[in-house]
């Protein structure tokens, strides 16, 4: 953790004058599920990159691939599997409640603490 | 060369608005300051000024408006009056803690309820610690100059704050008074240009405003904020001495009249200290020993320059034009700042308070003279018989 400042230091009204520096703000911690990447299943559609309000999802953009998420800065929110067409599929053919744990699915929601 | 025009205060209020030309104005009207802003969106479309006018749907977007603006650099005013200053009072907060140096005329007015549109101060008692540099305005006059005094105040960058400038509804904010108007170029190069040091606008050195501050800095940000408004002491009486050699005037943190030499004397803020000096003068045309102080910078509240004018007093009165409840027997707010003011200072006096005029009710010299003559039985007796009067409520 960085030296905090005093009052005489830091920039009058509030105003943070660094660019770009929400990335040193780890907002891992936030979370209570973890997404979990079942790449087998994965068809690399970037719609969870198109959606994650934390971009957090990690991509290897010179060969077009959804590589995994950063889970320091990754709230658990959920957005990511909630939009994922293969998730939709899984649960459509499925016929039967899928839970969001549930192995067959491309980005799946665990409880954090637990195992994979 | 400046010159004398018939103008109600608000329309005062939206000719100082004019000469000063501001970025941007965003209100929203409200009676008793609606006049001045339409006379102001009237400016704006004669293209008498430059600025950009929002018309906004509510004060709460009103202030929000002006700070989005302020962050932006640019040099911003709004107006308003009761209700429209407690629809706003989240962002009236925030304005002050973002240090937007925003102008605004607050036209007093009664809270409801029960709902009313005249003159109390009850409005701008509930922003009293919000961080805003708060002046008040006797006359249209003072309204004028306080308002063209208050861009510098705010935007000095030893300040960056907020400033609210006070002036009674319908009482002067209505009523037609001769206001000598300078000129154009001369309240011009007295408000100066506006340059910022840091705007939203600036790309090429891009900020974040209104982030999350925790336990971690939120702290910092309001002892930093605590002391800008100490430093704003100093800045308005060196905007005051500034304006009161170009323009011939007599600004400074309250106005003391007869009070030298008083033996009792009344504080009493706005409009109804127009109506005291009358009284003072009646008074001391039959040799008795009368004062009046009037208020003009109540935030930062001056308690030691106070303490001092008053020290000599056998006794002392403040008039309210809005109450504390609960507090000290349901005493008003001046009285109660400025009884700490005296006691922290060491000076005891006996004092008391008279609570007048709420929901625009009339004060009348007679009832003025009631206060004195309470005053000098309390200055004979030493002793206060009632802590807070209600002058002329019915029984």
């Amino acid at each position: 953790m960085a030296q905090l400042k005093g009052w005489r230091e830091i920039p009058i009204g509030g105003v943070i004058v660094e660019a770009g520096n929400a990335v040193e703000y780890k907002t891992g911690g936030w979370r209570a599920f973890r997404p979990v990447f079942g790449q087998a299943q994965c068809i690399h559609c970037f719609q969870c990159w198109l959606f994650c309000p934390d971009s957090s999802i990690l991509v290897d953009a010179e060969n077009e691939k959804m590589v995994g998420f950063d889970l320091d800065h990754c709230k658990g929110c959920g957005i990511c599997a909630s939009v994922c067409p293969v998730n939709a599929k899984v649960i459509r053919q499925a016929g039967e409640k899928v839970n969001r744990d549930d192995p067959r699915l491309c980005i799946r929601m665990v409880e954090e603490g637990k195992a994979e | 060369m400046s010159k004398y025009e018939a103008l109600t205060g608000d329309q005062a209020v939206a000719t100082a608005m004019r000469q000063i030309n501001p970025d941007v104005v965003a209100a929203y009207p409200i009676t008793p300051q609606t006049e001045t802003v339409e006379f102001f969106a009237e400016y704006v479309a004669n293209g008498e000024v430059t600025t950009d006018f929002i018309c906004v749907e509510s004060e709460h977007s009103a202030m929000s408006a002006c700070v989005g603006a302020s962050a932006a650099g640019a040099r911003v005013m709004t107006a308003t009056s009761s209700q429209g200053l407690a629809l706003m009072w989240e962002v009236v907060y925030i304005a002050a803690s973002y240090r937007c140096p925003i102008v605004m005329s607050l036209v007093n007015r009664a809270l409801s309820g029960p709902i009313n549109i005249h003159c109390d101060h009850s409005d701008v008692m509930g922003v009293r610690d919000s961080g805003w540099i708060i002046l008040f305005s006797e006359n249209n006059q003072e309204a004028y100059d306080n308002v063209i005094q208050a861009v510098r105040i705010a935007e000095h960058p030893d300040v960056l704050l907020p400033v609210m400038v006070c002036q009674d509804g319908f009482i002067t904010s209505h009523a037609m008074e001769r206001v000598e108007v300078y000129d154009d170029a001369d309240v011009k190069a007295f408000v100066g240009t506006y340059r910022p040091k840091q705007s939203l606008l600036d790309v090429d050195n891009p900020m974040t405003y209104g982030a999350l501050h925790f336990y971690d800095y939120y702290y910092e940000s309001k002892r930093q904020q605590a002391e800008a408004m100490e430093r704003a002491r100093r800045v308005v009486l060196e905007v005051a001495d500034e304006f009161n050699r170009k323009f011939q005037r007599n600004y400074g943190l309250f106005e003391a009249y007869r009070l030298d030499d008083a033996e009792v004397a009344v504080v009493v803020a706005n409009s109804t200290a127009g109506t005291a000096k009358v009284v003072v003068d009646n008074l001391r045309a039959q040799g008795l020993k009368v004062g009046l102080l009037k208020p003009r910078v109540f935030r930062p509240f001056p308690a030691k320059e106070l303490a001092g004018a008053l020290s000599h007093l056998k006794a002392l009165a403040v008039m309210d034009r809005s109450i504390a409840f609960g507090y000290l027997d349901n005493a008003g707010p001046l009285f109660v700042d400025l009884a700490a003011a005296l006691a922290l200072n060491g000076i005891h006096i006996p004092m008391a308070d008279y609570i007048f005029g709420l929901g625009g009710r009339d004060i009348k010299p007679s009832e003025i003279e009631s206060v004195y003559r309470d005053l000098l039985r309390v200055a004979e007796t030493g002793k206060v018989e009632r802590l807070v009067t209600y002058l002329s409520v019915r029984e």
